[in-house]
């Protein structure tokens, strides 16, 4: 038998974060998998990032992570939105050439030392008096972990629909992970289901682009890495069209082979991903909706349907899509499919992504309950660092709301649990000014360098930036502007009120229509700067009173996060709480007050009990006695 | 909960005694008071030393009134009854003064304390013993029981019905705002800033008409201050007695320790009011033939409504005429009492001096008339004649205190938007708003938002 320190199940999007994570940060890592040729396989929609998963992408790439480096290298199409809505949601979007994606991913794993990469089929966990000790697999081969993290996807108890047609399997091709599934419930594990689809992919050469509009781009160089330097490469657009009156009608008249009708998908499905079915009956006033015709790579002829998810039987499948204007010609290569799977719902996990119930068992992913690559590239690498810390007897890494989007994602699924397929949507970070795509290498990169994530190199680039921002921001505040002749002019020809007194550069940049390349008008003594610190310094002169405000209720939010409870504290014997409360405080356990005042059935007024209960146990007196 | 706020509340029982005390700790003890107390000897209080009294005003910085006359005391952490910086405001006024320093207090960024919570802290931050620990969990608890339900309940009315209707608006405003944040290529209509513009004012507006509603409630059930004048011997004694004995609804006497009030409380209609007979100082000055004007003057400025009485047998006097003066921009009701005898009084030349002010002729000692006297004052309350004075109390202090907050983040969200910052910054404000909102409804922000999202927008690709 061979013996790892840890060992990652599953090299999906979250697999490959926590297997590097553990093998650069020193463990003997065995990653395995149960198709060498799907590691970091894109299932669904050929594009990361976009409104807070972009953010999660940056955050990973300043921790120390992959997935930002490995877009850079696959994409093909990339662009910044909400521009026009403030810099907390500035977010990058970019289009994957799925296959390059899964290729440079393929070749980090492989150069990567400390770290073995198998194909195999898992079929059980050897649970010990709730502690995980050993994986076996199909062929007899089994191996010792100290630590096993299970980052399975969509695979455990994995059927596929389309139509009528239902059968056993894991997506594109994939086998499904039963036996596991069966070794988790012995070992106590809760699993539910929940489901979720994706369009059909046809062929480019079926298609009439001429009625479609187009895409292109960003003219811009931008990328997710703060670390690695931008490659040219080629481009490619998207096209956007439209669904009609006949779209609807050929939806309307075989409803009844729609799921939706049927019943055959089992589980909650995300709201965020509605089917064209669904979207349909849902919203019948609405005549036409969009698709984006997304390529899936440069070397291959799919293309994706952005917008026609459907699992309805592929005939059906067929006439939706050639409805569509440009698509009256399309030819399906692999049809729109639901598929349903056992996840764990997280309420079971802790916020170091370690089981309840079972001892040194991570998941990650999918698994517990969320969706989207970058969702599930966060957890992989938290719960990489975690067991890692853990089999190094250190503290745990639990990244704070304030901190991170990857703390709120992971805060809300172990305090506030899921209903749906979780999706991180900047509306569910309510420190988002603090929390922008722009900072997040300040933010997060010590705490990468610390945990030897982050070279020295790429700590120091980061630490200069911030000494960069400071200096400029100071001497933006000591330069002074006075109301001559020539200011006047120029603050009129920018659309800006008068001035009557001198005051600093940063105050007239504070105005709404002054950029930094503007100050250049008022003086010849502006800092010169590049683009990236140019934007930090109109950011933070320009929405100080804001940030300050978040950054006075982070303070105090902190305060309670740092009121920590201590394990195994006896909720059922403390009977000054609702029924309700208790309860709930018993199933999740939360580390610290502060998320005890997150679960929702707990009061204020409980959370003040549980206060004067923890000041008792400080003082060594109460029930525990 | 939230430990590092600052608390405030009224630490004297309500009607015991004429001194009141409002308590303030936390971090910002000092500087809300500092803001709000204009010393005598011009001390800065963030200046002073721990332990020490200074003399001056309180003044309401929204309309730089002069409350009362104060006292505080300056006490700072660590040493003090909950180690946080604490500031005691010892004003001489009764409950109604006490409860106006408390509103400005509040208004100024203290938070309406939690029963028991200055204790909590005491013990929360190692100042009392293990023993206490226990009273205070009993406290907490009954306010457990009595739950956030109970205090919904009490809003009356369209009230509550309000509440939700301002946290519904938020919700949806709030939801189309984070659609497009969240959902940017998905084909939602962006607001045209007129649209976005108003639905913020709408916001506003039905708010601050709330606030003004919670202000109506705040008469219903706190009382109306109603003052009692005439001249000597017109009968106002037996005026009161009868409203009194018809009602047998004598519920407080409290003797003011500066001002020899006597407040008599009956009930009209579910109204309480609050008689303030003058005949009271009176009493100490019966050398004086003459009202003393001076007194009088006081009492009327507080006062929400003044019963004149006028003696029919005798006629409009000078001494009439003199007091008309005095009361002609309050609220006022004409008691032309002692009908009993006979009449001398020229109605027209009444009417005259004191237009549009309604008259009812009683008899007092034959209890006559008095049952039209109470219904001309519940007319002119019920149809919105009578405001309150800045004086008159709060419903509910808490509702108001979250109202309020909710009312000036809003305002924040209108000043954003007329600064034209790009739409994430007015989200900020409008959740500020809308969890102040939900301390009302006792409702937490949580998935409302993301739900209606839903709900309201076909997304998703």
């Amino acid at each position: 038998m061979r013996n790892y320190d840890i060992i990652v199940i599953g090299a999906g999007h979250a697999g490959c974060e926590a297997a590097l994570a553990s093998a650069r940060m020193g463990c003997k890592t065995l990653l395995l998998t149960l198709n060498a040729d799907h590691i970091a396989l894109m299932p669904c929609n050929p594009s990361i990032g976009g409104p807070a998963k972009g953010h999660i992408v940056r955050e990973i790439d300043a921790l120390g992570g992959e997935m930002g480096k490995n877009i850079d290298k696959a994409y093909i199409n990339i662009r910044m939105l909400n521009t026009s809505k403030g810099p907390a949601v500035h977010a990058l979007r970019a289009q994957a050439d799925k296959n390059k994606y899964q290729f440079e991913m393929t070749k980090v794993l492989q150069e990567q030392d400390n770290l073995d990469l198998k194909q195999t089929v898992v079929t059980d966990l050897i649970i010990d008096n709730h502690q995980v000790t050993e994986v076996k697999t199909i062929t007899g081969m089994d191996y010792q972990a100290s630590k096993v993290i299970l980052t399975t996807g969509t695979s455990l108890n994995g059927k596929v629909i389309i139509g009528d047609i239902k059968y056993t399997g894991g997506r594109q091709g994939e086998f499904a992970a039963t036996d596991l599934a069966e070794s988790l419930k012995e070992a106590g594990v809760e699993l539910d289901r929940f489901q979720t689809a994706t369009p059909p992919r046809i062929d480019k050469e079926s298609v009439d682009f001429s009625k479609m509009t187009i895409h292109p781009s960003s003219k811009e160089r931008i990328q997710f890495s703060f670390f690695q330097p931008r490659q040219e490469r080629e481009e490619v657009p998207c096209w956007l069209t439209y669904t009609n009156h006949k779209t609807k009608q050929v939806i309307e008249d075989n409803i009844e082979h729609s799921p939706l009708t049927t019943g055959i998908v089992e589980g909650e499905g995300p709201r965020y991903c509605p089917s064209i079915d669904r979207k349909i009956m849902r919203f019948p006033d609405k005549n036409s909706h969009q698709v984006f015709v997304e390529p899936e790579g440069l070397h291959t002829n799919e293309l994706y349907l952005n917008g026609l998810t459907t699992s309805m039987p592929e005939d059906f499948q067929a006439d939706i899509i050639r409805s569509v204007p440009g698509l009256e010609e399309a030819e399906i290569m692999r049809p729109g499919y639901a598929v349903e799977y056992d996840y764990i719902p997280p309420y079971q996990l802790q916020p170091t992504m370690e089981n309840k119930v079972v001892q040194d068992l991570y998941t990650a992913g999918q698994i517990n309950g969320t969706s989207g690559y970058e969702e599930a590239a966060a957890q992989g690498l938290m719960a990489g660092i975690n067991a890692v810390l853990a089999l190094q007897g250190k503290e745990p890494l639990i990244l704070k709301r304030s901190d991170a989007y990857i703390g709120v994602l992971i805060d809300d699924l172990v305090t506030k649990g899921t209903n749906e397929p979780y999706r991180m949507l900047t509306s569910r970070a309510e420190y988002r000014l603090i929390l922008r795509q722009d900072n997040a290498d300040l933010r997060l990169s010590s705490i990468g360098y610390r945990l030897g994530l982050i070279s020295e190199e790429q700590y120091q680039q980061v630490e200069d930036k911030r000494k960069t921002i400071a200096k400029n921001l100071e001497e933006l505040n000591n330069i002074q502007i006075t109301p001559t002749q020539k200011v006047l002019e120029a603050l009129k020809e920018l659309g800006s009120g008068g001035l009557k007194k001198p005051v600093s550069l940063a105050t007239i940049l504070e105005r709404p229509k002054i950029d930094y390349q503007d100050l250049d008008k008022f003086t010849s003594e502006v800092p010169e700067v590049n683009t990236e610190i140019a934007e930090q310094l109109e950011i933070r002169t320009k929405y100080r009173g804001y940030i300050d405000r978040q950054l006075s209720q982070v303070e105090k939010f902190k305060q309670m996060e740092d009121k920590r409870i201590p394990e195994g504290i006896d909720y059922q014997n403390l009977d000054n709480l609702r029924k309700e409360a208790r309860e709930k405080l018993e199933r999740i356990r939360p580390v610290s007050v502060g998320q005890a005042s997150r679960i929702s059935g707990v009061s204020p007024a409980d959370i003040s009990v549980l206060m004067i209960h923890l000041e008792e146990l400080k003082r060594g007196g109460g029930d525990d006695d | 909960m939230y430990v590092t706020d600052t608390i405030a509340a009224i630490s004297t029982a309500v009607g015991e005694g004429g001194i009141g005390i409002v308590r303030i700790s936390g971090p910002e003890a000092i500087e809300i008071v500092e803001e709000i107390f204009v010393s005598k000897k011009e001390k800065s209080l963030v200046e002073v030393d721990s332990y020490t009294a200074h003399y001056g005003q309180i003044i309401d910085p929204r309309n730089q009134q002069i409350v009362d006359e104060v006292i505080t005391l300056v006490m700072k952490a660590p040493k003090t009854y909950t180690t946080e910086d604490i500031v005691e405001i010892d004003c001489h006024g009764g409950p109604i003064v006490v409860q106006k320093i408390l509103d400005v207090v509040l208004h100024s960024g203290a938070r309406l304390a939690d029963p028991g919570e200055f204790t909590k802290r005491a013990f929360l931050n190692g100042r009392i013993d293990l023993a206490q620990a226990e009273a205070i969990i009993d406290l907490i608890r009954s306010q457990t029981e009595v739950g956030l339900e109970v205090a919904i309940d009490q809003l009356e009315g369209g009230l509550s019905k309000k509440v939700d209707q301002i946290k519904q608006d938020i919700v949806s405003l709030l939801a189309h705002l984070e659609a497009t944040i969240d959902f940017p290529e998905d084909e939602i209509e962006d607001f045209n800033p007129d649209q976005l513009g108003a639905r913020i004012n709408e916001a506003i507006k039905k708010t601050s008409d709330l606030l003004a509603t919670s202000q109506r409630g705040k008469i219903l059930k706190e009382g109306l201050e109603v003052a009692i004048i005439g001249k000597p011997n017109v009968g106002k004694s037996s005026l009161l007695n009868a409203l009194l004995r018809e009602r047998r609804a004598i519920v407080t006497e409290v003797p003011g320790t500066t001002r020899d009030v006597i407040e008599e409380v009956i009930n009209i209609d579910g109204i309480p009011l609050k008689i303030i007979d003058t005949a009271g100082i009176r009493k100490t000055e019966d050398k004086v033939e003459k009202i003393g004007v001076e007194k009088s003057e006081q009492f009327l400025k507080r006062a929400d409504l003044v019963l004149l009485v006028v003696d029919i047998n005798q006629g409009i006097t000078t001494e009439d005429r003199d007091l008309i003066k005095l009361i002609k921009d309050k609220k006022k009701v004409v008691v032309a009492n002692k009908f009993d005898l006979d009449n001398n009084l020229n109605l027209d030349s009444l009417e005259e001096l004191l237009p549009e002010t309604p008259i009812v002729k009683t008899s007092a000692i034959e209890n006559e008339g008095i049952d039209r006297l109470e219904d001309v004052i519940s007319d002119l309350v019920f149809s919105g004649d009578i405001r309150a004075s800045n004086q008159t109390l709060i419903t509910n202090m808490r509702h108001k205190n979250a109202l309020d907050r909710a009312h000036q983040r809003l305002l924040d969200v209108r000043e954003t938007f007329e600064k034209r910052l790009p739409n994430d910054f007015i989200t900020i404000d409008l959740r500020a708003a809308l969890e102040a909102v939900g301390e009302v409804t006792g409702d937490t922000i949580g998935e409302d938002i993301i739900d209606q999202i839903f709900a309201d927008f076909c997304l998703g690709k």
